[in-house]
């Protein structure tokens, strides 16, 4: 199981919106606040998820959504900035923990074409190819 | 300031705990609420700090009403393109008012454009009475 070569002591919370870990093929960002709402908490957020994928060349960036029960449209924007990043530089980018409420604000702006989402970290991170 | 929504979020959210109003209510008001009130700042009123949004609700024991006024010049909800087809779906804003049509039962605008009136119903109106 990937989990379990997570190295945990490793983990790290570099700035106060996600805290990070990194598993052999992909770095997992936990979002920590339960609702992301003020726009200076989301340029925050942004700022810190896009600081993790400028540290790897090529990332397999992993967002987990497990402590998020409340978000707006301005979040959907700051994902949908993260992906272009990401993809830019041929990374792969996955979401997972979703609740079914904020899995809904997704469904009903087909967000669900443009982002791949899976029940749980452990689904999300299988059949990722090799991080640089 | 965006946290100004803040106070009335948990004004109205109290009261429609205290009404029997579900978990599900409570969230597309408050939803609608953010997004509406981030339209109105942004789009309405341009940012410009010297305008005011005014906040108008009435909460019954089987709906809540809320009207959002800007002090803007107002639009043309018809002209909003839809987020959900084409090149749109990457698009990073124009979201919000796709979730306010989504999560409240009655959404209308005023003739100028620069006031919503929202209605959500506790128990919804039968298929083909909603009003959108």
């Amino acid at each position: 199981m990937q989990f379990q070569v997570f190295l945990e002591a490793i983990m790290a919370k570099i700035k106060p919106r996600i805290s990070v870990r990194y598993a052999e093929k992909a770095t997992i960002a936990t979002l920590t606040d339960e609702k992301i709402l003020e726009e200076n908490d989301i340029r925050a957020l942004q700022e810190s998820i896009m600081s993790v994928v400028e540290q790897a060349e090529r990332i397999n960036l992993i967002l987990d959504f497990q402590n998020v029960r409340f978000l707006s449209s301005a979040v959907l924007g700051l994902l949908i900035r993260v992906s272009k990043k990401v993809y830019e530089r041929d990374g792969q980018l996955r979401l997972c923990n979703i609740n079914p409420k904020i899995h809904e604000i997704f469904k009903i702006t087909r967000l669900t074409k443009v982002f791949d989402i899976y029940p749980d970290i452990e689904s999300a991170t299988e059949g990722l190819p090799e991080a640089d | 300031m965006p946290s100004s929504i803040t106070k009335v979020c948990k004004q109205i959210l109290s009261e429609l705990k205290a009404n029997d109003f579900s978990q599900e209510d409570a969230f597309a008001v408050h939803l609608a609420l953010q997004e509406a009130f981030l339209n109105a700042l942004k789009h309405g009123n341009k940012m410009d700090a010297g305008k005011q949004v005014k906040i108008d609700y009435v909460l019954d024991s089987d709906r809540i009403e809320i009207s959002m006024t800007d002090e803007g010049n107002g639009f043309d909800p018809g002209s909003i393109p839809d987020p959900r087809v084409g090149q749109n779906l990457y698009k990073t804003e124009g979201r919000g008012l796709l979730l306010i049509r989504s999560y409240m039962d009655v959404v209308r605008f005023s003739e100028r454009g620069n006031c919503v009136h929202m209605v959500r119903y506790k128990e919804k109106p039968q298929v083909g009475q909603k009003q959108v």
